[in-house]
């Protein structure tokens, strides 16, 4: 019993309940997307100063913030009493391509520890995967009007062609970063 | 107490994306290089399965806890802004291993230079106000 909570949950079960978020969200009335939550967080900073953009009712928005503050404790709860002991299954082929990078024990967390910790900030690797990243996602996903959340999932269970566009962009950069500048970056 | 509902529904989110590995930077690194089913089958069935609830949705008219009815609204019909931005957020993704629910979940998970990873991405949100007027946006 307690395995079926330590152990990591296959994709069909994954798959599954990601769809019943989104279900839960719009029977709340909302639509499921999380992107959105970073435009919210820069008007309550004042960006409607600077843009238009940001000039909106964000109290009509915050219930996406306590999505948002929901999925970090999500994540607390998962990581503190819910953690695998076994390492992560990647395929051998992955974590062999990444022991020829220099990236041993993969697997072993969610991330290799030795580019994503505060200590390599302020290194040129550092920057590119954590500052330069973020502001990527940031920036490409108010551009797109969504990420994972409102165009993959939302966005294609509702048939729309933007959605597909957009999904098939997250696809050009993900393999021009992975299989282009990833080799000469790690 | 209405918002409660929105800080549960995240919680169930973050213990999802956690238990199955979404928010690893190796599952993501392995999609792009097609070395594994398991993300094509939790975007691909959750995607299956939502089309289908969407469907039944629109086809018994069915409402929202408000009693108002669930409208689903439309993406605006547009070509380059899904493409470039699609492809930049696609950069980042690869490069961070987290799209946005991620990097929330990281950060709960005690991953704390994803905190400067969420600035970043803050960062680019605002910046991309700045901008948007000289961006093709149709």
């Amino acid at each position: 019993m307690k395995e079926l909570i330590t152990a990591p949950w296959p994709w069909y079960v994954a798959g599954p309940l990601i769809t019943l978020v989104m279900v839960l969200m719009l029977l709340f009335g909302k639509s499921f997307g999380i992107s959105s939550t970073l435009k919210t967080v820069c008007s309550i900073g004042g960006a409607g100063k600077w843009s238009d953009f940001f000039r909106f009712d964000w109290k009509s928005a915050s219930w996406n913030l306590f999505f948002a503050a929901g999925a970090i404790i999500g994540g607390y709860i998962a990581s503190t009493f819910m953690a695998p002991e076994q390492a992560i299954a990647l395929n051998p082929a992955t974590v062999a391509s990444l022991q020829a990078y220099g990236i041993d024990n993969a697997g072993a967390e969610f991330l290799p520890r030795d580019i994503f910790n505060l200590g390599n900030l302020l290194t040129t690797q550092g920057l590119i995967f954590m500052v330069l990243g973020g502001f990527m996602v940031g920036f490409g996903t108010r551009y797109a009007d969504g990420c994972t959340s409102g165009h993959a999932i939302s966005g294609l269970s509702n048939l729309q062609w933007p959605s597909l566009v957009a999904v098939i962009g997250f696809f050009i950069g993900g393999l021009i970063v992975t299989h282009l500048i990833l080799p000469g970056l790690l | 107490m209405s918002r409660l509902r929105f800080l549960l529904a995240g919680v169930f989110f973050g213990i999802v994306l956690t238990k199955a590995e979404v928010i690893s930077w190796y599952r993501i690194y392995e999609m792009f290089r097609f070395e594994s089913f398991h993300m094509y089958g939790v975007i691909g069935s959750a995607v299956i399965l939502g089309i289908i609830a969407v469907q039944v949705i629109k086809r018994f008219n069915i409402r929202d806890i408000s009693g108002n009815p669930i409208v689903i609204q439309e993406k605006a019909k547009r070509f380059w802004p899904p493409l470039i931005g699609g492809t930049i957020f696609g950069l980042g993704w690869a490069l961070t291993g987290a799209c946005p629910g991620p990097i929330y979940i990281l950060i709960g998970n005690g991953f704390m230079a994803f905190g400067v990873v969420f600035l970043a991405a803050v960062l680019g949100t605002f910046v991309y106000g700045l901008v948007m007027n000289k961006l093709p946006q149709r």
